[in-house]
């Protein structure tokens, strides 16, 4: 059923939800569900009008038009005008960095030093932190996470879906990338390093050195003259061995620069982060095969990304360069965008519907590296799906339903 | 209540009933005289006039700034001489009116003190400032700019036309009396909190606040019994006056509130004083709309993308719209650019009506309501005979994200054109976009003297 499109006071929303849940009639944890739309978006291949999915035990059991992908007798079934993979934020600091913005709840910067790759996100995200939920409302299924720009290296992301009770039963990937900004906002204003864009990227580069020289102590045949365990230089170890890659927050085109000359004297994987310039610089991000997650649309234009624009996502996409949209991070309010919204601008700033849509789904899937199991509505991937009662990306729109691995987690229309 | 001190002893006025005085104030000439000579007739668009039913295929006819009709075609004949512009398929309404603005590099209240009324906002404005670009490009045309909320009174605030202008006299709204038209900007809640001077708690804002008011009470009852002597009068002082013309209801007060309790202060502190308030940002109104409704305060509401990023703001939903308009309150909504950006402000509209506002009340927030809350609705806000000829070209539905403003026009002057790439760069963003805006000279060929400048 679709969802009435209008607003009521709390009370009455709450005794609605109780009769959605009930006409569901699926056990709470039930993994199995049904999902007809009368335009479902795939991500792979073209739209189907009047297509169904089919979820089992939580993976996509069957896509396709209603004609041909018959619903099993006894699965519970939803409905929705538009059905879209669940949606992707490729870059937020949600369940981190918390709603209230005290102490208390914000756990995404560090400041005590400098350079901290070893900080695990994991140890530090809030699956009840109520931004959680609130980005399960719109939609939103999966969310790389962590450490915020701030510091030069501030620590770790991951990935997890918007559901449980634990990290652990939120986490898809427990080290995804490694955050590092060079913007000035990881400048030190004291007397601290680094104060400059020079002396960034120095340290950093003298962190890589120490890093490389590490991994080959660690290779010594005589195990005494080993070097004792380094948590930070395994990380970047790992960096260097291309298991993850920087993440690297950069705005004006001398630090996206300098971000593509550290990927190339490291032989490193790097994907940018926010590049309010990047279209400045399309040939040099294209020909360096990297990938960029662009700040949200709607970020503020000030400081170093008083040149943001726009169209920013369809002329790296134009340019055949992968990209992704995010919630992104910001110190005050709103506590966080939400990726839908931000998709929704670049769809009217130069990305098609489709192209749009891809930012937080597929492309940004791809991005993450998680294209394996989401990113798209495809056989044997997981059951996440967000429900609409129109354009996605239209104001009055409203996500109906959010759906993770066959288990209906948001059912109160936003 | 009233204090002995005050005026009409005997009137306890609801929050925001309109003196006489200042009923008398509209009609007042702009400060710069508009230059379009020939009337203008704009055929074939959808108009939303704000006051009455959208019109499709009609006619807006401008003519030296201000509108001589708006209607059906068939209602509005063309007069000879007039120069007809095509705008079939395309949407027609007024500007934007925003009521609570941050852009043209404010500087109010220094950290000197929690109350300083005799701090002006538009001593500190620069004209140039790309801002005022983007709100153009916005489909804004008055706004009311706002010191900050980090004071319980943070200055005198000013409402402007967004005239291209080479100063901010250029952009001023006059009065009847030609005195250029603003509010004043209180705060409450944790924003003004901090060390003394500032309080440390709701109780000693307020006991500040009181003090100030009555300060202002005594200062006024001197100055009517001194009469026409000069002897007998009060040394000058010019925080005390803006807080006396508050008093006297011809300068709103444009209180920031968020929580429930300081929603409710407000109005308390109103019932003793009896100054025009209209409440700014509003975050718990949900929770108190009744109280609200009851006490005839006006609401400028803000809607953003998620609760939180301060304790205050953590219950903030987009239902508050709907349930204020059912309540009965007259909303109007507001971008706080930089909080929110103006070019981006229909989205907030249209948040109302996603959570159930009605299509009508939310178009209404974006303009004519502003206008009420003020003073500016005899002269802007709708597309009505008589009125400036404010008004906006869009692609398509307001409401709708594809949609884009085309054209803006200030009292019959086109301020934003998107064809124009110069104007563009400031609709999308991108190289420059950020940088403070060109010079604006009157009589100065500025494309030839910028031609060959590297930006």
């Amino acid at each position: 059923m679709d969802a009435p499109t209008s607003g009521r006071r709390r009370a009455t929303r709450s005794a609605l939800v109780g009769v959605f849940l009930c006409a569901l009639s699926v056990p709470a944890g039930a993994q199995s569900i049904a999902v007809k739309g009368r335009i479902v978006h795939t991500m792979a291949g073209a739209p189907i009008e009047n297509g169904v999915v089919i979820i089992r035990d939580g993976k996509i059991a069957a896509v396709g038009p209603a004609a041909t992908t018959p619903i099993p007798r006894g699965l519970a079934v939803r409905e929705a005008r538009v059905v879209t993979p669940g949606l992707i934020d490729a870059h937020g600091t949600v369940g981190i960095s918390g709603l209230l913005n005290s102490p208390h709840d914000q756990d995404q910067l560090d400041h005590s030093t400098a350079v901290q790759p070893e900080l695990r996100a994991i140890d530090a995200y809030n699956p009840y932190d109520k931004l959680v939920e609130h980005l399960r409302g719109f939609g939103i299924t999966t969310v790389h996470t962590g450490h915020a720009p701030g510091e030069l290296v501030s620590g770790q992301t991951c990935i997890v879906k918007l559901r449980g009770n634990t990290v652990e039963e939120a986490v898809i990937t427990t080290e995804a990338m490694v955050a590092v900004t060079l913007t000035t906002a990881a400048h030190r204003r004291d007397k601290g390093a680094p104060g400059t864009r020079g002396k960034a990227v120095a340290m950093l580069r003298a962190e890589l050195v120490s890093a490389g020289i590490y991994l080959q102590k660690k290779e010594t045949a005589d195990e005494s003259k080993r070097p004792d365990r380094d948590l930070k230089l395994e990380m970047l170890g790992r960096v260097l061995k291309g298991e993850l890659p920087l993440l690297i927050t950069a705005d004006r085109a001398q630090d996206i620069a300098s971000a593509l000359r550290l990927k190339d004297e490291f032989k490193i994987r790097v994907v940018l982060d926010s590049a309010a310039e990047a279209f400045l610089m399309l040939e040099e991000i294209k020909r360096a095969n990297v990938s960029v997650i662009v700040h949200p649309s709607m970020q503020r234009a000030v400081g170093e990304r008083e040149n943001q624009s726009f169209e920013t996502a369809a002329k790296l996409h134009q340019a055949g360069i992968l990209v992704a949209l995010q919630s992104g991070y910001e110190s005050y309010v709103p506590k966080t965008r939400v990726a839908l919204f931000e998709a929704a601008i670049a769809a009217a700033n130069g990305l098609t519907f489709g192209e749009a849509l891809a930012t937080i789904t597929r492309d940004a899937a791809k991005i993450l590296g998680i294209d394996g199991r989401v990113g798209t509505l495809e056989v044997g991937k997981d059951g996440d799906l967000a429900l609409f009662d129109g354009d996605p990306f239209e104001y009055t729109a409203h996500c109906t339903g959010t759906i993770i691995e066959g288990v209906v987690v948001s059912d109160q229309p936003r | 209540m009233r204090l002995s001190l005050t005026k009409e002893p005997g009137l306890v006025r609801s929050s925001f009933t309109r003196p006489v005085l200042v009923a008398l104030g509209v009609f007042a000439a702009s400060p710069t005289v508009p230059a379009q000579e020939e009337p203008l007739a704009f055929t074939g668009a959808h108009l939303i006039p704000i006051v009455g039913e959208p019109i499709d295929g009609g006619t807006l006819l401008v003519h030296k700034g201000r509108i001589l009709a708006a209607g059906a075609a068939d209602a509005v004949p063309i007069p000879a001489g007039a120069r007809t512009i095509d705008v079939a398929g395309k949407t027609l309404m007024p500007g934007l009116v925003d009521t609570h603005s941050h852009i043209g590099g404010i500087g109010g209240a220094d950290a000197s003190g929690p109350l300083q009324p005799d701090v002006r906002i538009h001593d500190s404005l620069n004209v140039r400032d790309s801002g005022f670009m983007r709100v153009r490009a916005g489909g804004l045309t008055t706004l009311n700019i706002m010191p900050g909320s980090g004071h319980l009174l943070s200055g005198q605030t000013i409402y402007v036309k967004v005239r291209k202008a080479g100063k901010i006299e250029d952009m001023f709204i006059l009065d009847a009396g030609q005195r250029p038209m603003g509010g004043i900007k209180m705060a409450n809640g944790t924003n003004p909190q901090g060390e003394p001077p500032f309080p440390g708690t709701r109780g000693k804002a307020a006991a500040l606040v009181r003090q100030q008011f009555i300060k202002a009470l005594e200062y006024r009852d001197k100055l009517e019994r001194a009469g026409d002597d000069p002897d007998k009068r009060p040394a000058r002082d010019i925080g005390l006056e803006a807080v006396v013309e508050a008093l006297d209801g011809r300068r709103i007060v444009h209180h920031h509130t968020h929580r429930a309790d300081d929603i409710i202060t407000v109005l308390r502190l109103q019932q003793e004083f009896g100054f025009r308030v209209v409440l700014h940002h509003v975050s718990e109104a949900w929770k108190v709309a009744d109280e609200i409704a009851k006490a005839r305060a006006p609401c400028s509401v803000i809607l953003v993308d998620s609760p939180g990023g301060k304790l205050e703001a953590a219950e903030l939903i987009f239902d508050t719209a709907p349930i204020l308009e059912r309540a009965g309150v007259l909303i109007a909504f507001h971008t706080d650019d930089w909080i929110t950006d103006s070019r981006l402000w229909f989205r907030m509209a249209a948040f109302g009506v996603r959570a159930g506002m009605s299509r009508k009340a939310a178009l209404e927030a974006l303009t004519l309501n502003g206008a009420r809350m003020l003073d500016l609705d005899q002269r802007i806000g709708s597309l009505e005979a008589g009125k400036d000829a404010d008004f906006i070209v869009l692609s398509g539905d307001p409401l709708s994200v594809y949609t884009k403003v085309e054209q803006t026009w200030i009292e019959g002057m086109k301020v934003f054109d998107r064809s124009d790439e110069k104007d563009r760069l400031y609709a999308t963003g991108g190289f420059g976009a950020g940088h403070d805006q060109e010079p604006y000279f009157c009589c100065f060929d500025h494309d030839q003297a910028v031609q060959g400048e590297e930006h």
